[in-house]
């Protein structure tokens, strides 16, 4: 061996690396970029004109302040339902707590504007339940879902358990001494809730609320459904309506909206990480998980109030969407003769657009999921691993196509892709593949973050055994590391699927004639007034995501605790 | 089969010197001990050997290929050594033929001789019944054996081994000792041998080296190590040495000399080198330590504690002349104890501790 010795090594490393961050930056900081030089340079020269338009126009500012309201509005109902139900769940001895977090996470699985067409239903004069017990409105009353109140029920609903989930970790990691410390100085269990419990929770909480705060602000199927035919415009909506009405020629209007709302996600963030800096929050203990608080005579009350949530949130507005699904037009009561499979046949089977739509939506979110996990793989191998400040930066620079509003990568994206490809002269805009981008550039982290956690719990010796054996990286990847990481890789594969196929806010601003997605036809049948249509593909895309969420908990055993939202 | 130079190695951690300034040299076939506490830098060193980190200064050399050096780095997968992990680091989606496979496979040894080679291998660690089994489905002895035979079958030029007993109840380690002793005398294999258990190096090793801090103590012979260490920390570290201040009043050809221990005049083991000197310190053993009647010379001494160890006691005292020093012995039962009991101590046997190298 001469002084090239192991070049060969070093060349696929590198190559490798650099390949991996090269991808990030053109899924990631690419289209952002070219959308902040949107904001100051449209169509390539500096010039305010855009930017004074948008910002002197009052459309905006109702825009901007709906948006505010109702992502404010529906934080504040989501915080205080998803962390009491957090603290119930982990702190108490409540029964059947894998079913009810089950049903509790359900909602945030379900698309959007799934949900909100499922209460669209459920309330309203032409509502198949009310009409059942007979206290439907009269026709021709105003939905009351369609407001400002209306919008922020549903995502405080929607977005509960993201509250949920976040609290519910930070309480697995909880020492049980802390607890017990405060139970022998004599406190009584809610008193340890408040003094102890909570103050230390601080962090997760926050961080809960921060998330929930940008994802009810990105929102865009609850407010189009909700907002759009009461002429409640958000940010998200406006930016839909200007590109839908006007085509690309407002795109430097839009990019400058896209910008603000972006803007606004990341003074959200930005506050969460200034809240969390000014005091240690560091537990400096860690010990077995803990001991429920025993509710005894509460125990019951607790649990049916429990339920009772699930069944008003979740299986009422279900059940309306189904029953809806299953009369044959709007407006007449579900009765044993009136009750019709035709919308589902008519779906299935007769609307091209609908049937293409299946076939996007499952082959976009299939192959957004197992390209997102196979880029995954080698990603977190070199985030976890061989850690660097580079790859600390490209790890941040990953989650945020993900953290910010889906409207603002859709219209980055456009502004990249509206002209043809540089050197190949193609162009993707109007196709599936500026879906499909955007489907990676946005769900990748949702594929490296169960990937990385899988990463922590392996035996690095496992794989430096067989480099010793004198393989090669892509070999002890393909042959040592990926049937390692596959539980891990296989339940990242299945949240991106899951996401994808119950996307809307990406696809709305981009799919044309023939790139249909499955939220958009569901979109598209209520815009139209066919909410029996709207209501029978919704039920068929509820079914795919429960089945496939049931089929994970099968394999559940063998993944950490958390990589799947809706485990108990 | 190769020798391993460890020439100078420095690594540093940030402000950490893990590594400073080590130089071993191990010879062709021989079995080297490397042993220390944990945190004093051994595994740092089998990592630089292995060439999983690079380094900061020195040079590893390999029989007669560099392999680490300030200008050069050779990748783990290139060096041709073999490792025994402590976890074992088997792959647990492979059966024991398909770990034991894999470095063969690797190097694109196929079909008939790849089968040959495993099997070899396995009748090697006495595990032939065991090819298709997983690994889960085994006992930690055998796990440690595939993971023999797995660092084996490629005929790597030297075998690093972290700890390896690490993980096995007592009895184990005790036949898996005298399993490495005779797979190394039938192998013929350089072997490192990482490891904090002095009992277990002892048995195993030809040769051992001695890390604290970063810093090499002492390479020596198991016996050279326990009867001649080089400073005090080697002294007080192997088989619980006691380091005591001597006066070296006449050194004597043939490696003995006169000194004074405690105000009575003994004879010493010494080093051919060492000069008279006054503030000279002694490394003494509990086993040379005898209790004597009032009448015979010796040291004053007085119980602290007496610790009973199962057909004797382990005694603790104090000198009287000097306080704050500590001897410890052993005294056969029956022995009869009351509060600071006065004894009289003789010492059979000590090794003057060569002064420091100055500079």
């Amino acid at each position: 061996m001469t002084e090239a010795a192991g070049w060969r090594e070093r060349v696929e490393d590198t190559a490798l690396l650099w390949g991996l961050v090269g991808v990030v930056v053109i899924l990631s900081v690419l289209p952002l970029a070219r959308l902040l030089f949107e904001g100051i340079a449209p169509d390539g020269h500096v010039s305010t004109a855009a930017l004074a338009r948008v910002l002197g126009s009052s459309t905006t500012w109702v825009a901007t302040r709906h948006s505010l309201v109702t992502a404010f509005g529906g934080t504040l109902v989501a915080v205080v339902i998803g962390s009491v139900v957090a603290l119930v769940v982990a702190l108490t001895d409540i029964r059947g707590r894998n079913a009810f977090v089950f049903c509790f996470v359900l909602p945030l699985m379900i698309a959007p504007q799934v949900v909100a067409l499922a209460w669209l239903q459920l309330f309203g004069p032409s509502s198949t339940v009310l009409k059942m017990i007979g206290m439907a409105p009269a026709m021709g009353s105003r939905n009351p879902l369609y407001s400002a109140e209306g919008i922020v029920v549903l995502l405080g609903v929607q977005y509960a358990p993201l509250v949920f989930l976040t609290l519910r970790a930070g309480l697995r990691t909880m020492p049980q001494e802390l607890i017990e410390a405060g139970l022998a100085a004599g406190a009584s269990p809610m008193k340890i809730v408040r003094t102890i419990v909570l103050p230390l929770m601080t962090p997760p909480l926050v961080a809960g609320v921060a998330l929930c705060f940008v994802s009810c602000l990105g929102n865009f199927g609850i407010p189009a459904f909700l907002g759009i035919p009461g002429n409640y415009l958000v940010l998200p909506t406006l930016i839909y309506q200007r590109l839908a009405g006007l085509g690309p020629s407002v795109l430097s209007e839009v990019a400058v909206l896209s910008v603000l709302i972006g803007a606004i996600a990341v003074a959200g963030i930005w506050l969460q990480d200034l809240m969390l800096r000014r005091r240690d929050f560091r537990i400096t203990t860690t010990s077995s998980v803990m001991r429920p608080f025993e509710l005894a005579r509460w125990r019951l009350p607790v649990e049916s109030a429990l339920w009772l949530l699930t069944i008003v949130v979740l299986v009422l507005p279900l059940v309306a969407l189904v029953l809806t699904s299953l009369v044959p037009a709007v407006g007449v009561p579900l009765t044993a003769t009136s009750a019709t499979l035709a919308n589902y046949e008519y779906v299935m089977f007769e609307h091209a657009a609908a049937k293409r739509a299946f076939v996007n939506s499952f082959g976009m979110s299939a192959t957004a999921a197992v390209v997102i996990v196979l880029l995954a793989v080698p990603l977190a191998y070199f985030l976890v691993w061989r850690r660097s400040r580079l790859l600390r930066v490209l790890n941040l620079v990953a989650e945020m196509p993900y953290a910010l509003p889906g409207v603002v990568l859709a219209i980055a994206a456009i502004l990249v892709f509206l002209k043809p490809l540089p050197l190949l002269g193609i162009s993707i805009y109007n196709t599936i593949w500026i879906i499909l981008f955007c489907y990676f550039a946005r769900f990748l982290v949702l594929g490296l973050r169960p990937v990385i956690s899988g990463y922590y719990q392996l035996d690095r010796t496992l794989e430096e055994a067989a480099q010793v054996a004198g393989a090669r990286l892509l070999r002890r990847l393909r042959t040592v590391i990926l049937p390692l990481i596959a539980p891990a890789a296989t339940a990242g594969a299945l949240l991106i699927f899951l996401t994808a196929f119950n996307e809307l806010t990406v696809s709305a601003l981009l799919w044309s004639s023939g790139t249909e997605t499955l939220g958009v036809t569901v979109f598209s049948f209520q815009q139209g007034g066919d909410s029996t249509y709207a209501a029978a593909l919704a039920s068929l895309t509820v079914a795919v995501t429960i089945a496939l969420m049931l089929s994970t908990l099968l394999a559940s055993a063998r993944l950490a605790q958390g990589v799947l939202p809706w485990r108990g | 089969m190769a020798r391993l130079t460890i020439d100078r190695v420095t690594k540093q951690f940030g402000e950490f010197r893990a590594l400073d300034d080590v130089s071993i040299e191990v010879r062709d076939g021989e079995f080297m001990a490397i042993l220390g506490a944990s945190g004093c830098g051994k595994t740092t060193l089998l990592r630089q050997i292995a060439g999983f980190d690079k380094l900061d200064a020195g040079r590893i050399v390999i029989g007669e290929t560099v392999v680490s050096s300030t200008a050069l780095h050779v990748p783990p997968e290139r060096r041709r050594i073999g490792i025994v992990f402590q976890s074992y680091a088997l792959w647990p989606h492979m059966t024991v033929a398909e770990n034991v496979a894999y470095g063969l496979t690797v190097a694109g040894v196929k079909g008939a001789e790849r089968e040959r080679r495993v099997a070899a291998a396995l009748s090697l660690v006495e595990l032939n019944g065991f090819a298709e089994r997983r690994p889960a489905a085994l006992s930690g002895g055998q796990r440690q054996r595939v993971a023999l035979a797995r660092c084996l079958v490629t005929e790597p030029s030297l075998v690093l081994l972290d700890e390896p007993l690490a993980n096995l109840d007592v009895h184990l380690r005790a036949a898996m000792e005298d399993e490495f002793a005779r797979f190394h005398a039938r192998s013929g294999t350089t072997m490192v041998y990482i490891t904090h258990d002095q009992a277990e190096a002892m048995a195993l090793a030809d040769r051992i080296a001695v890390m604290d801090c970063g810093k090499l103590l002492q390479v020596a012979t198991p016996s050279r190590l326990y009867r001649e260490p080089a400073d005090e920390k080697v002294a007080r570290f192997i088989g619980e040495g006691m380091v005591v201040p001597v006066d070296v009043q006449v050194v004597e050809p043939g490696g003995t000399c006169m000194v004074e221990l405690f105000g009575s005049r003994m004879r010493m083991r010494c080093s051919p080198s060492q000069t008279p000197a006054t503030d000279a310190h002694a490394c003494l053993r509990g086993s040379d330590l005898r209790i004597v009647d009032a009448s015979t010379p010796g040291i004053a001494v007085s119980v602290v504690r007496a610790i009973y160890q199962g057909g004797f006691f382990r005694l603790e005292t104090r000198v009287d002349q000097t306080p704050g020093l500590l001897l410890h012995l052993t005294a056969p039962e029956p022995f009869e104890l009351a509060a600071n009991t006065a004894l009289r101590v003789q010492v059979a046997d000590g090794w003057v501790i060569p002064a420091a190298a100055k500079g």
